[in-house]
């Protein structure tokens, strides 16, 4: 009985692993395809021609810059602010603390689409429209809420006495800091980078809306537009490539910080 | 952090020195005043500036004759029957897509839950679906059911049949990328409230002889209903905005413009910044009232939530 029980568990656990990698493994096979228009899972004709003429599609090399470079910036930026916010949700006695929280919770809500027609009239104006800051700031704003949640549940936890002990074992208040605090509250500032780099990584509202050249288009962005517009002839297999591609910072980020994402993901839900 | 003021060696939990309590709510609003500010700069005020643009006819092509015309273009939008079709198309999607989720989220809740061996792997897998994005997803899922370069056709044995050539299989495949794409999030929350049902509860059932289908629908799932609502109002209110899949996959087409697509279409390809403006404070509305229908009607309770995108 307890062993049907575990045989079931496993195979269950094998289902998910196959769940999640069929369509990565299905986006490689496809890439490799030497003939796009070939029907069936496996190439015909194995090649690695397709990664090449991505790689030399000015395009997507912009695309790339772009993409890596606006959700770094947008990532950095905005786990400072967060964490500044977070620090005083967590450790300081102040009465604005459920309306912060609360705001973030209806900000997560909004619907980022409403907002495109406002913001694209307001960066013309503003002469932002199609650059860097002009993704860079809406991104910020929409990860913010689940980096205060995050990091205000991580602060929660630390042991803030510590500091204190230290102190009076003769650490001055910048060791204190470095060394007991920062160690502490390290995991969760990751997590909450990781989780606002996959949002700017992933966003295709603002990416498409918002830019109208290879200044600032990101990668979804341009992977929407590869079709007809730079390769004339079978764009699947090299847009199979370019997705391939894009997917290996997720998976990177994944395999190393599994833990810290799971535990960002469920520690705020937890918490009555 | 220089400026974080001390507790003075009386602890944090006694008696506080007179002024702190100042100085502390002092500290606690510039501290999050950046955050503030930039939130509500990006969502507050464009808000507010859609509404009044919302009021206007108004197009990019044609400045000139931009003019103030009250509620002409909800009384235009609302009258007419595209609306309603997309209000219906993205209602259809919301509820296949959270219902076929809350089922297989809670399955592989469970497995998670349960599986000692292999649970890291399981757990990295299943963040994978999570990360990617959501423009990748879309292309993975339509070049599978594509004729030319498809494998589904072949493995269905059904020669040629074009999936995209009609409402009903396209909005099936759209459901079933963003179904793969966005249950692991599901399950992940689902799996938080998991884990605060107590054991003991279990053991006392298995004890008088429960049945595991009887554990699961009366102890279970009873006691963890705040997290399934929590999940079911995020996963609500980010189905309702759907874009990406359909966007890539057939672009509106057969019929499946959903509201987001809408408001695109007026405001970027026909730049009408009126009529879109009108589509997109009516889509912010609407997620407001199943925000408030959630809330209110169904009494989830959000200081167990968190925030998510």
């Amino acid at each position: 009985m307890r062993l049907r029980a575990n045989l079931g568990l496993v195979i269950a656990a094998c289902l998910i692993v196959i769940y999640a990698l069929f369509p990565v493994v299905w986006m490689l096979m496809l890439s490799l395809k030497a003939d796009a228009q070939s029907p069936g899972f496996f190439p015909a004709n194995w090649t690695l021609q397709n990664y090449l003429s991505v790689f030399r599609s000015g395009l997507f090399l912009s695309a790339l810059r772009n993409s890596v470079g606006i959700s770094l910036i947008a990532t950095l930026l905005s786990v400072v602010l967060a964490t500044f916010a977070a620090y005083a949700i967590a450790r300081l006695d102040f009465s604005g603390k459920k309306l912060v929280l609360s705001m973030a919770l209806a900000i997560a809500m909004f619907p980022t689409i409403s907002l495109v027609p406002p913001l694209f009239e307001m960066w013309r104006t503003l002469g932002i429209y199609d650059t860097w800051l002009g993704l860079i700031i809406p991104y910020m704003s929409f990860t913010l809420p689940l980096s205060i949640w995050t990091l205000s549940a991580f602060f929660r936890e630390i042991p803030w006495e510590l500091e204190q002990a230290a102190k009076v074992d003769g650490a001055t208040p910048w060791q204190a800091f470095r060394k007991l605090i920062v160690p502490l509250a390290a995991p969760g500032v990751f997590t909450a980078g990781i989780l606002t780099f996959f949002f700017a990584w992933n966003d295709f509202v603002f990416g498409i809306s918002l830019t109208a050249s290879e200044a600032a288009r990101p990668v979804p962005a341009a992977l929407a537009f590869f079709t007809g517009e730079s390769f004339f002839t079978q764009p699947a297999a090299q847009i199979a490539a370019a997705s391939l591609i894009v997917t290996i910072p997720v998976i990177v980020l994944v395999l190393l910080f599994q833990r810290n994402i799971v535990a960002g993901l469920t520690s705020g839900a937890v918490k009555g | 952090m220089a400026a974080v003021p001390e507790s003075r060696g009386r602890g944090r939990f006694g008696g506080r020195p007179p002024g702190r309590g100042l100085s502390e709510q002092r500290l606690g609003w510039y501290l999050c005043a950046p955050a503030v500010v930039l939130m509500l700069a990006v969502t507050v005020y464009p808000m507010l500036q859609a509404l009044w643009l919302s009021l206007q006819s108004y197009r990019i092509t044609d400045p000139d004759a931009r003019r103030f015309v009250g509620l002409d273009n909800y009384v235009l939008i609302l009258s007419d029957s595209l609306w309603w079709q997309n209000v219906g198309v993205t209602v259809l999607i919301t509820v296949i897509t959270v219902a076929v989720e809350l089922v297989l989220g809670l399955a592989l809740a469970l497995v998670m839950h349960r599986v000692i061996f292999g649970r890291g792997v399981v757990r990295t897998a299943i963040l994978i679906p999570y990360g990617i994005i959501t423009v990748v997803s879309a292309y993975a899922w339509m070049y599978a059911f594509s004729i030319d370069s498809g494998f589904v056709n072949s493995w269905l044995g059904l020669t040629n049949y074009d999936f995209f050539s009609q409402f009903g299989s396209s909005i099936f495949v759209i459901c079933l990328s963003e179904i793969w794409k966005t249950t692991p999030f599901m399950s992940l929350l689902l799996l938080a409230g998991l884990a605060q049902v107590p054991e003991e509860l279990q053991e006392a059932a298995r004890v008088d002889g429960a049945t595991a289908w009887q554990r699961l629908w009366k102890v279970t799932l009873p006691n963890m209903k705040a997290a399934i609502m929590v999940a079911l109002l995020f996963r609500t209110l980010d189905a309702y905005r759907i874009f990406d899949n359909v966007f890539v996959m057939t672009g509106g087409a057969h019929g499946t413009e959903t509201v987001s697509l809408l408001a695109y279409r007026q405001m970027i390809s026909r730049t009408a910044v009126g009529l879109g403006s009108a589509v997109s404070v009516l889509l912010f509305l609407t997620v407001v009232l199943i925000a408030v229908l959630f809330i209110k009607g169904f009494g989830t309770d959000l200081s167990r939530a968190r925030g998510e995108r």
